[in-house]
């Protein structure tokens, strides 16, 4: 039996979008609920986000974006994460993304996007429900 | 080489201080025996009236208090202001302090322009929105750019990928401008364009399609945001690092002050550093500061105060608090002339006035129940308007969402034209000074906000001070506690966390065509094969040179658009000369 280590999450800005409030939020609330938080920062590629997952050991990536490029750069890191192997992390996200799009994101491979008035507590349950934590490299 | 008369030496201009507030006034408008029997009625009615209400029933809270953190007293009365002066502090409009306004008549003389921020796709798509709106009664212009445009990419830059046409209109060369501007007749409309990092490329190509439409650039209106120390705070657009930007808006402000007295080379701007989740009183403090380290920075270089100080606007964000923000209006005004006329030794009226565009708080919308936006927005309005404003934009519903749709943006512009026609508030000037509350609220706000201001001077000033991470550390901590406000229930919002309902019928929302990326890329690729290119290279060499000499880079850059260099190439140059800046992962 493993010692359950806390899972390790990235929340990463992709794009442009310079609005990171949200994304600032999340990851103090998912750091107080106990999770390793890796914030990434602005203006990252799909393959800064990807590289930053893999060398982080992240379970999940968390993306916020508000600028509407989220058709685009959401399905390319879920892509580039499938080729680079990463397959299994979770990803999610959140921001100004038109409830219309969402179940074309899923059907992408997103696993949830968190709307506007989402809570921090609503994403940290989901979060413990839904993430597992990645097969540890030996 | 800073741009001064032969005549004048530069003399070493040592940083000052923000003044501080005059104390009680020996000449007060209530006189210390009407004071002391105000607070002794105060004082029996809380021992009696007030504490037989308490008992049958207690407040609804523990405290009361301001969005920002102010306690409400039980009641505000002239006791409670001290050695309020009506004529030292609040006077009358057009008249030093500028309290009550700018101007002698506010909206009796002119209304605030309705001023709706717009921009979306290709530039076709934007100009046809322009004249939609103009053809609705909106009076100036105000353009919102994509983020490539922001950020200094052209469309087929590999960043600029799913984001062309997005977030505002998509722009590379003069040619998109040509188009943006088409059959809008510059001479006669005011534009207001949001950009900051590519300001300066931006006021060029506006200036270029001036000089094709044969407008003189004295005739040439409007205001280019270009507020760079924001954005390190807050809206987080750049291209180069704090210094080298501050440096080429400094640029701006001399070369616009000398080649185009219509229009503000700053949009000093408090509604980003609101929106990521300052405090009313921080994005007053933050915001003046940021006006102050202009102003500094500009003298240092040898300018005459006086001679640019005029064409400085502001730019504030209308939150839900009513009082809270008409009070923010009223103490910004009143600083600023002080700080104008104090610390810079600014003799001219024109130099010592705040005017102010605002916008309603996008961040107040909800996704949840859409149309409730429509009454947060017309509230937040008229506090803009009760706040003197001098230009307005209002969000529209579906801003959650995206951009608004026609339909949406329609309501928007009504909303204001509504208080301007109907409410009342047009014809009368400065209607809640004399309010206790306000009087007292605009007093409270004044002195928080210049406890930053002293803290931010000890620091070395703004520019300093963001260096260090000090107003971005206060927003997060104001964010970080607004949401655990509402998180725990102690700030309401109606349809999120309280008065929801189950599901929203849904509501037509903007869609941006994936197509106007294609069309853009294809537009800069035909642009650059059909320029000179030997012209454009001489043209980047000359940016170049006077990015690294110290000469004002405005000339250089408007060669350079005139030749149809591109908005990305350009901002190459600026990294090429000081480095692409990056932001660190703090949280």
């Amino acid at each position: 039996m493993s010692t359950a280590r806390p899972l390790r999450i990235l929340v990463a800005k992709p794009g442009l979008d310079g609005h990171d409030r949200g994304a600032k939020i999340i990851a103090r609330a998912l750091r107080d609920a106990g999770f390793e938080v890796i914030y990434t920062g602005l203006h990252q590629t799909p393959e800064m986000i990807v590289a930053a997952a893999l060398q982080e050991d992240a379970d999940a990536v968390g993306l916020s974006i508000m600028s509407g490029a989220h058709m685009t750069l959401f399905p390319a890191i879920v892509d580039l994460l499938k080729e680079k192997g990463a397959g299994e992390v979770t990803v999610f996200g959140g921001g100004i993304i038109p409830q219309d799009d969402v179940p074309r994101l899923k059907q992408l491979g997103v696993a949830e996007v968190f709307l506007p008035g989402s809570s921090t507590q609503t994403i940290v349950e989901w979060i413990r429900e839904n993430v597992r934590p990645g097969v540890a490299a030996a | 080489m800073p741009t001064q008369p032969a005549h004048e030496t530069t003399r070493p201009t040592p940083r000052g201080e923000t003044p501080a507030a005059p104390g009680p006034s020996s000449t007060p408008t209530f006189a210390r025996d009407e004071v002391a029997r105000v607070l002794a009625e105060r004082e029996s009615w809380t021992a009696k009236e007030l504490a037989e209400a308490l008992a049958r029933l207690p407040r609804r809270k523990a405290a009361f208090e301001t969005d920002s953190g102010i306690p409400i007293p039980d009641v505000v009365d002239p006791a409670l202001l001290g050695g309020f002066d009506h004529v030292r502090d609040v006077g009358f409009p057009g008249r030093y302090p500028f309290t009550r306004g700018p101007q002698p008549t506010m909206y009796r003389g002119r209304l605030w322009t309705m001023r709706q921020f717009a921009g979306f796709g290709s530039p076709e798509d934007t100009n046809g929105r322009f004249k939609y709106l103009l053809k609705h009664g909106m009076h100036g212009l105000s353009t919102a750019f994509d983020m490539p445009a922001l950020m200094g990419y052209d469309p087929d830059h590999p960043m600029s990928r799913g984001e062309v046409g997005k977030e505002g209109v998509s722009v590379a060369t003069l040619r998109d401008f040509e188009v943006l501007f088409d059959g809008i007749p510059l001479g006669d409309v005011t534009t207001s364009m949001t950009i900051n990092a590519t300001a300066s490329i931006a006021l060029a190509m506006y200036v270029a399609v001036g000089e094709k439409q044969g407008v003189p650039r004295a005739k040439l209106g409007g205001t280019i945001q270009n507020d760079m120390l924001k954005e390190y705070i807050a809206q987080k657009e750049w291209v180069v690092g704090p210094r080298p930007a501050v440096r080429i808006v400094c640029d701006m402000i001399d070369w616009c002050a000398r080649e185009l007295p219509r229009f503000n080379p700053v949009s000093v701007s408090g509604y980003h550093i609101r929106e990521a989740g300052a405090t009313a009183v921080q994005e007053l403090a933050f915001t003046l500061a940021d006006g102050i380290e202009y102003v500094q920075q500009c003298v240092e270089r040898g300018l005459d105060v006086d001679a640019f100080a005029q064409r400085l606007s502001f730019f504030w964000d209308v939150h839900n608090d009513f009082f809270e923000e008409v009070a923010k209006f009223r103490a910004a005004r009143r600083i600023w002339a002080r700080t104008m006329k104090e610390r810079f030794g600014a003799k001219r009226t024109e130099s010592l006035l705040l005017r102010t565009h605002a916008q309603t708080a996008g961040v107040s919308l909800t996704a949840q129940q859409p149309y409730n936006n429509v009454v947060r927005t017309a509230l937040q309005a008229f506090a803009a308007v009760l706040g003197g404003t001098q230009s307005l934009h209002t969000n529209s519903l579906d801003e959650t969402y995206a951009l608004p749709t026609e339909e949406a943006v329609t309501i928007a512009l009504r909303t204001q034209q509504i208080i301007a026609f109907e409410s009342g508030a047009d014809r009368v000037v400065d209607p809640l000074a004399g309010s206790y509350y306000v009087e007292w609220l605009t007093a409270e706000m004044e002195k928080r906000a210049l406890e930053h201001l002293r803290r931010i001077d000890e620091m070395g000033g703004m520019t300093r001070a963001v260096e260090e991470g000090y107003p971005q550390r206060e927003i997060a901590e104001s964010a970080w506690r607004y949401q655990r406000a509402i998180e725990q229930g102690e700030r309401l919002v109606v349809g999120v966390n309280t008065l929801r309902s189950d599901g929203d019928a849904p509501i037509p929302i903007l869609k941006i065509d994936e197509t106007v990326a294609r069309a853009q890329v294809d537009r800069v690729r035909a642009v650059r094969a059909e320029r000179s290119a030997e012209q454009v290279k001489e043209r980047l060499a000359g940016v170049e040179r006077a990015c690294r000499e110290g000469t004002n880079v405005m000339p250089p850059i408007l060669e350079a658009v005139k030749a149809y260099a591109s908005l990305g190439e350009i901002s190459d140059v600026f990294r090429k000369v000081w480095g692409a800046y990056r932001e660190d992962g703090r949280f």
